[in-house]
């Protein structure tokens, strides 16, 4: 009997793998595609569809722009989320759970509806599109990620490092700097991390906001238009690897350290 | 609480107020907007309700709403149909040792980009893809079935995503419970199965509720995964929210339907408010 | 004793390469409250696990009521468990929680209620009955645990340090609730602790562990007065412990050196054998020598007002290495700094090998 549900387990496991794995391993096999078509029967292996996309200029200078994006709007996210998160934990404010629920509201609306109210808005107030723009749309959708994350690790324990520091005479810009950012820094770092990852794959706002320069998702999203093609095997693969090496490398360094 | 110094007034108002302003200026001024824009006509300014009667009359739009509203709970029903066991053998029949790697393996497409996630169902759901090719190579069907551009095709982009969500969620759940709950009910004569029924799934009922709420919501909303998969056959809300302004550059009108689909979002997370709360002793 | 309920067979454990347990063997009478007490690694809640079922020792056997139950399931089993954090089940009602047992073994739904409120009433939560768990104290909730045990009649109940989560005050009121508990159910209730006052307010059979081995087991008064071993003297209560190695022994009178001079005891130890002496803090006597035994000068490092007596610290002048604890009446007027005799009685003295 629990040989039998031992076994139905592995089973329904392997099952449920291999769907969640078969179209990124159709994806990767098939941007190694020797033909144009990313279709059986497999002809390579062969490289030239990344050759392809590394000489393509859109899709190179699409990928700079998409990381350019994501930083800046990552570091501005993080930054507005951290002080207020600071502000809120440690004063009084009045109003404060309004203003707090405020902050975290857009966490709620979809992307599409927060692209479409900033695309009205900047048509209204002549705004043209561009990168700034599907910028700016992303810290409205990280903002109260990164808001969220550092204030609810804004305990009482770190109230009182920073009451020891300023009893020891520090001022309240070097509690700040010495204090509060390094204890703070995990929360911080995962805040800054997601938010990459979620400005790096976004693609409505974008869409919608970007005309001439756009973003990797954008860019790929073009390409579809040509069908099923190779090149958006390699390129998709490509970001893939990107990801992969990013979420190892938040695995190693940040979720390591947490059974200290 | 508040310091004493003679800053002590303006400095948390300084701290609160970029990130305020940012959400009022790019967030609640964008959604008025858009408010007073879908109660504009197209053709030249004046107010008018007929963007939003245009929804209720037309059979067409109601269409979509009634699309969006069926594939949502089609995906949310089999997501967590289909990521609970996962989840439950992840967390239950998966060494201790072996858990970390077992999750970050099953959720790692889930960090790829959403868009060329989808273009990857394509690849193996078109008429010549890997399904149609091998079973036409078996033998088993003479001709290809037609599997994109159908429902059927983004009901399984959106549940490959949200079985990976929903594994996530409902495996952090059934690790939260305390093993003592497990315990206590084996030491009280339940087996397996009663512990399961009477104690594990009612305590992670609540997870699972909150995670088919983030389902929906995200589901609802999403125009990446049917615009790829379902295609054009049978439009759901974003697509035709994204009609209006890329073929006609009807704001107006875009606007009404984007808040009409907020709307129902709005009623759906009302409705399940109070399933919603987390109950903890 | 008469046949024993509970019997423990030279049972070992190992969680890896690490052992945890290394031969205990315990028996454990009808009717009795019985204390595993030990720091905590001593292996008394793997102890306690193993009579519950929850793990399988690595060797030796367990019986209960004379069936060997080594290797039976928690479910199988006469035990059941009061678990350190409760485990109540946050969904249920109270008396759902304490029916819960009574509904796996397929009773109807009336009698469970009428039981489950019979047992809520023996722990004095009769009017707890509708309400959830998290509706109430620390203290209630550890005794609807207790009624969640107690009401599927188990021949051996086990509690996990069940008083740990609570506040001094209310764990010293529920020790004499468990103990009229226990007395009133007569069920053999086995509860480990870490706590030796709480050990020696409940026990009528103690069992001091360390290191994976039981160090002393009987009565804790026997277990006080004389206990059979150096870790016993000063876990369970505390010790002034002389070190010291046997110079004669002779017609069953040890003569042992020690760094106070030589004290002659009864015993049965041979010649050249380390041992050590231990003597309770009441037991010392402080001034002029009233005692039997002189133990030598010694300075006073601090008193400590404990209310109805002052605990004193004191440093030989012979060997500072050696520390002293005794018990003052809270009239005495010693002070820190002073530098005073001491003795103690001959029979006062425990002889410890060591």
């Amino acid at each position: 009997m629990r040989a039998a549900v031992r076994l139905a387990a592995w089973v329904y496991a392997v099952a449920v793998y291999g769907f969640i794995f078969l179209p990124v391993v159709v994806l990767v096999l098939f941007s190694l595609q020797a033909t144009s078509f990313p279709i059986p029967p497999f002809t390579g292996p062969s490289l030239r569809w990344y050759q392809a996309v590394l000489s393509d200029a859109r899709l190179t200078s699409a990928l700079v722009n998409s990381l350019l994006v994501a930083v800046l709007s990552s570091l501005a996210s993080v930054t507005l989320g951290f002080l207020s998160a600071w502000g809120f934990a440690r004063f009084v404010l009045p109003g404060s759970a309004i203003l707090r629920g405020l902050i975290t509201l857009p966490l709620t609306v979809s992307y599409l509806i927060i692209g479409m109210g900033l695309l009205v808005l900047f048509n209204w107030a002549g705004v043209p599109k561009s990168l700034l723009a599907a910028g700016i749309g992303h810290v409205v959708i990280n903002l109260p990620l990164c808001f969220a994350i550092i204030y609810s690790q804004m305990g009482d324990h770190q109230i009182n490092i920073e009451r020891a520091a300023r009893d020891l005479g520090a001022a309240e810009w070097k509690v700040l700097l010495m204090i509060t950012v390094p204890v703070m820094a995990p929360a911080i770092f995962a805040g800054f991390f997601l938010s990459m990852t979620f400005s790096w794959d976004e693609f409505v706002i974008s869409f919608l906001l970007t005309r001439f320069e756009t973003t990797l998702p954008v860019e790929i999203w073009n390409l579809l238009r040509s069908g099923l093609n190779p090149k958006t095997n390699a390129v998709g693969s490509l970001v893939f690897a990107v990801s992969i090496v990013l979420v190892v490398f938040f695995e190693l360094t940040l979720l390591r350290r947490k059974p200290a | 609480m508040a310091f004493a110094g003679n800053n002590s007034r303006a400095l948390p108002w300084a701290l609160v107020t970029p990130a305020l302003a940012w959400t009022l200026l790019f967030f609640v001024l964008p959604f008025i907007a858009m408010g007073l824009s879908s109660l504009t006509a197209h053709e030249g300014g004046g107010f008018t309700l007929a963007n939003y009667s245009q929804f209720f009359t037309d059979p067409s739009y109601w269409r979509a709403m009634v699309n969006s509203l069926e594939v949502t709970a089609i995906v949310t029903v089999i997501s967590i149909l289909l990521a609970y066991p996962f989840a439950w053998i992840l967390a239950e029949q998966v060494p201790e040792r072996w858990q970390r790697l077992a999750l970050m393996l099953a959720v790692l497409p889930f960090w790829t980009s959403y868009v060329v996630r989808s273009y990857s169902w394509l690849l193996v759901l078109a008429q010549n893809g890997v399904v149609n090719r091998t079973l036409t190579g078996i033998g088993l069907i003479g001709e290809p079935l037609q599997l994109a551009n159908t429902r059927f095709a983004t009901v399984t982009g959106f549940v490959h995503f949200f079985v990976m969500l929903l594994t996530l969620t409902i495996f952090a759940n059934l690790k939260q419970l305390s093993p003592s709950y497990r315990k206590a009910a084996a030491d009280l004569g339940a087996g397996p199965v009663r512990t399961f029924l009477h104690v594990v799934l009612p305590l992670t009922l609540s997870g699972i509720m909150v995670g088919a709420f983030l389902t929906f919501v995200l589901c609802i909303g999403d125009y990446i995964t049917p615009q790829i998969l379902g295609g054009n056959n049978e439009l759901v809300m974003p697509q035709l929210v994204m009609m209006q302004i890329g073929r006609r550059g009807d704001f107006p009108l875009a606007s009404a339907l984007s808040i009409i689909l907020m709307a129902v979002v709005t009623i759906a997370y009302l409705a399940c408010a109070r399933w919603l709360k987390i109950e903890r002793a | 004793m008469s046949a024993p309920l509970v019997d423990i067979r030279n049972v070992s454990h190992r969680f890896g390469q690490l052992p945890v347990l290394k031969n205990v063997s315990l028996a454990i009478g009808p009717g009795s409250y019985t204390i595993l007490l030990g720091p905590s690694g001593s292996g008394k809640t793997t102890l306690l696990s193993i009579l519950g079922g929850f793990v399988t020792p690595s060797e030796g056997k367990v019986f209960i009521r004379g069936a060997d139950c080594t290797a039976v399931p928690p479910a199988k089993r006469p035990t059941t468990t009061v678990f350190q954090d409760y485990a109540l089940f946050p969904h249920m009602s109270v008396g759902g929680n304490v029916g819960f047992g009574l509904r796996m073994q397929g009773v109807d739904g009336a009698t469970r209620a009428a039981k489950a409120r019979d047992a809520l009433a023996l722990v004095g939560l009769a009017a707890a009955f509708d309400k959830k768990p998290h509706q109430l104290s620390g203290g209630q909730r550890q005794r609807v645990a207790l009624a969640r045990a107690l009401v599927i009649e188990p021949a051996v109940l086990l509690l996990d340090e069940p008083l740990g989560a609570l506040d001094l005050k209310l764990r010293r009121q529920m020790q004499d609730e468990l103990k009229a508990i226990q007395k009133r159910v007569g069920t053999a209730f086995i509860h480990v602790t870490h706590d030796q006052e709480e050990a020696m307010a409940l026990a009528d059979h103690c069992v001091v562990m360390n290191d994976g081995r039981i160090e002393d087991d009987g009565p804790p008064e026997r277990v006080y007065a004389r206990p059979a071993t150096r870790f016993s003297a000063t876990f369970m209560g505390e010790s002034t412990i002389l070190a010291g190695t046997v110079a004669e022994a002779r017609n069953g009178i040890v003569t042992a050196s020690t760094p106070v001079g030589p004290i002659s005891l009864p015993g049965a130890l041979t010649a050249g054998s380390p041992v050590a002496l231990a003597i309770r803090p009441e037991h010392i006597v402080l001034g002029e020598a009233k005692g039997d035994i002189a133990l030598g000068m010694a300075r006073v490092d601090d008193v400590v007002f404990q209310g109805s007596f002052k605990r004193v610290l004191a440093t030989s002048t012979l060997d500072t290495a050696l520390q002293l604890i005794a018990k003052a009446p809270a009239s005495a007027t010693v002070q820190a700094g002073d530098t005073i005799p001491v003795s103690c009685d001959a029979q006062d003295i425990i002889l410890l090998a060591d």
